[in-house]
Order: C-alpha cells, then sequence, then structure tokens
C-alpha cells in the first residue's frame, strides 16, 4: 500500500474515531462535575481506615494495591526486556569511550548537587503516604541523582557506582518485596494484599501500617529500574563496537 | 468549555496515531505512541477534576472538604513512570532493528520472517 492511499485512509478511519470518541464525551458529566461514588468515599473514609492523610497513596498501596502489583511487575517485565536484548547485543570487550567533563565549575555544582537530588527523592518517598509524594515519584527523583554523576562526573563514576550486580538484586528484590508482603498477608490466614500492620498514629511517619514497606518496596525498584535503563542505554553511546 | 479537556485527550489520540500512520523513523513512532497514551492520562485527570476541589491529600486540611477523585490520580501516577520504562523496551527494540537492518524507517524494513 502506498503512503499515500495509506494516509488517506487513515483521515477517514481519524475521523470516524473522533466522531465516536466526541460523541462519547459528550455523555461525560461537565468537566468539574464529576462525582464518583469511590472517590468521593475513600476521601471521606481513607484516614479513618488507614490512616494515611494522602489518599492517593492509599490507593496505590492499598485499596487498589492489586492495580499497583500488576503495574510493578509490568515495570519489572519492561526492564528485564531492556536488559536481556541490550545486553546480550553488547560485545563484552568493546572500546570504552572517554568522555570526562572539563569544566570545573560544571563538575563542583553538578556533583554538589547530587547528594542533594538523593536527599530530596528519599524525602519525598518517605513522606509519601503524608504529603503529596511516593514510591513511584520519589524512586524517579532518587534515580535521576543518580544520573546526575554522569552528567557532572564522567560514564566510568556512573557505572561503577551504578554496579550491574547490584542494580540487578535491587530491581528483582524490590519487585519481590511487593509480592512478598502480599502474600504474606495471605499465609497470615488475611486477604491477599491486607493491610496487616498496627495503623500507627495519624499523620506520622510510623502510621499507614504496611502502606509504608509497599511504598518503599516500590520506591527500592522505580530506582534501579530507572538506574538500569539509564544504564543501559548509556552504554549504548559511549561502547564503541568494534 | 466544560467538554474542552475532554477535546484535548480526544485530539491527542488521534494526532498520536496520525504520527503513528504516517512515521517513516521507528524512534519517531515510539515518540506518536506516548503521545497516544499520555491522552489517557489527560481524560483520567479530567474526569478526576471537580470544581473548588483541592488535592486529595487531609494533611492541615479539614475532612470532608472537596477534593478531587484520587482512584484516577492513583491510576495516572503509577502509569505515567510505568510507560517510560515501556518506552525505553521499545527503543531498545528499535536498536536492535537498526543492527540487524542498518535501518529505522519502518517502510524498508523487510517483512517479518518467521
Amino acid at each position: 500500500m502506498s503512503g499515500r492511499t495509506r494516509t488517506s485512509l487513515f483521515l477517514v478511519a481519524a475521523a470516524g474515531l473522533a466522531a465516536l470518541l466526541g460523541w462519547g464525551i459528550v455523555g461525560l458529566p461537565a468537566f468539574g462535575d464529576f462525582h464518583g461514588r469511590y472517590g468521593v468515599v475513600l476521601n471521606h473514609v481513607a484516614l479513618a481506615q488507614r490512616h494515611t492523610t494522602n489518599v492517593v497513596a492509599a490507593v496505590v498501596f492499598d485499596y487498589r494495591g492489586f492495580d499497583t502489583l500488576g503495574e510493578e511487575l509490568i515495570l519489572f517485565a519492561a526492564v528485564t526486556g531492556v536488559a536481556l536484548i541490550l545486553r546480550e547485543a553488547r560485545e563484552a570487550e568493546a572500546k570504552r569511550i572517554v568522555d570526562p567533563v572539563r569544566g570545573d565549575p560544571v563538575r563542583a555544582v553538578g556533583l554538589a548537587a547530587v547528594p542533594a537530588t538523593i536527599l530530596l527523592g528519599l524525602y519525598v518517598v518517605a513522606f509519601g503516604y503524608l504529603t503529596p509524594g511516593g514510591g513511584f515519584q520519589g524512586g524517579v527523583v532518587v534515580a535521576l541523582g543518580m544520573l546526575l554523576v554522569y552528567l557532572a562526573g564522567d560514564h566510568r563514576s556512573y557505572s561503577r557506582l551504578t554496579a550491574k550486580e547490584v542494580v540487578d538484586v535491587f530491581e528483582g528484590g524490590g519487585a519481590g518485596a511487593f509480592v512478598a508482603l502480599a502474600l504474606g498477608a495471605l499465609a497470615g490466614g488475611l486477604a491477599f494484599q491486607q493491610n496487616f500492620l498496627p495503623l500507627g498514629k495519624i499523620g506520622i511517619l510510623t502510621s499507614g501500617g504496611s502502606i509504608p514497606l509497599l511504598n518503599w518496596a516500590t520506591a527500592i525498584e522505580v530506582t534501579a529500574a530507572f538506574v538500569l535503563l539509564f544504564g543501559e542505554f548509556l552504554e549504548e553511546v559511549m561502547v564503541e563496537r568494534r | 468549555m466544560s467538554y474542552l479537556p475532554y477535546a484535548l485527550a480526544v485530539w491527542l489520540l488521534v494526532v498520536g496515531l496520525y504520527g503513528v500512520v504516517t512515521s517513516r523513523h521507528l524512534v519517531h513512532l515510539v515518540v506518536c505512541l506516548t503521545v497516544c497514551q499520555s491522552s489517557t492520562y489527560v481524560l483520567l485527570l479530567a474526569i478526576g477534576y471537580r470544581k473548588h476541589g483541592t488535592a486529595p491529600i487531609f494533611k492541615g486540611i479539614p475532612l470532608g472538604r472537596t477534593a478531587t477523585d484520587p482512584v484516577v490520580q492513583a491510576l495516572t501516577l503509577t502509569d505515567v513512570v510505568v510507560s517510560v520504562t515501556v518506552l525505553a523496551l521499545l527503543l531498545a527494540l528499535a536498536i536492535q532493528v537498526h543492527q540487524r537492518e542498518g535501518t529505522l524507517d519502518p517502510e524498508e524494513i523487510p517483512a517479518v520472517r518467521g
């Protein structure tokens, strides 16, 4: 099929799709006027039932934790796929390109930002179920802090800091811990992934029962996943093929 | 006006699909796919919004205050992170295609043998 035929065929189909979706959105409640029962009820009961002030985190790690388990496993499978595809295709003893950042101010400011960024990420994770944040968001920030080592330093330091053997263990361990916590409740005679720890006092770090544990398991997995992805794609660029 | 955010989601989906269909480069195609995916976030968050609502975080805010829907936000936040890893997987596949076929143009890649 020629490009032009395909495009015109698509335009007809897209017009139909847009019309269908347009018809669909007219049936939706007007913007700002949604009164879905599930969300409204959760906003009222989550604080009393789970002792977490961030209802979104309570949904992610408790009420709809089963969905998050699925997302975690998608993340794990995708990252494993990237590692399998890119590592296999790479020559083991290819020449490395040396690329240190030479500007001293860039190095100094960039490397000083590394601990600050990682600390910010850990903060976002730690208070994720009290204030805005959580394992997913904080994990990305921590991984970015580690990527700064490459951006302000050089690739060798980054790959030394994030040794594959260690990152792989954290990647699998984070996903494993999430599943283990879900199965642990089952083993204890509760429902799958039921919150089994004491809920603690509202508004402090030890509140939420098993939500903090699931939150940290997610943070570890997300951090390891992004560190691994950055590492693999950097290797693609930095390691010369023979 | 009250349906504009939903219309934006439809527009993003259709425009992303247009990019996928007319793409001449696999990396471009993957990016277009993420545009399609973003439309789901816009739609979910737009549906969950409530007029004069705060974020569903009750730290220092009295319980019972109108807040946006936490369920759609939870769905979106997990998927924003997970979709990036899926994007990385697709890019890794693009790298592999380039190694095997020497091109990233979908038109020039020979039909899949299997």
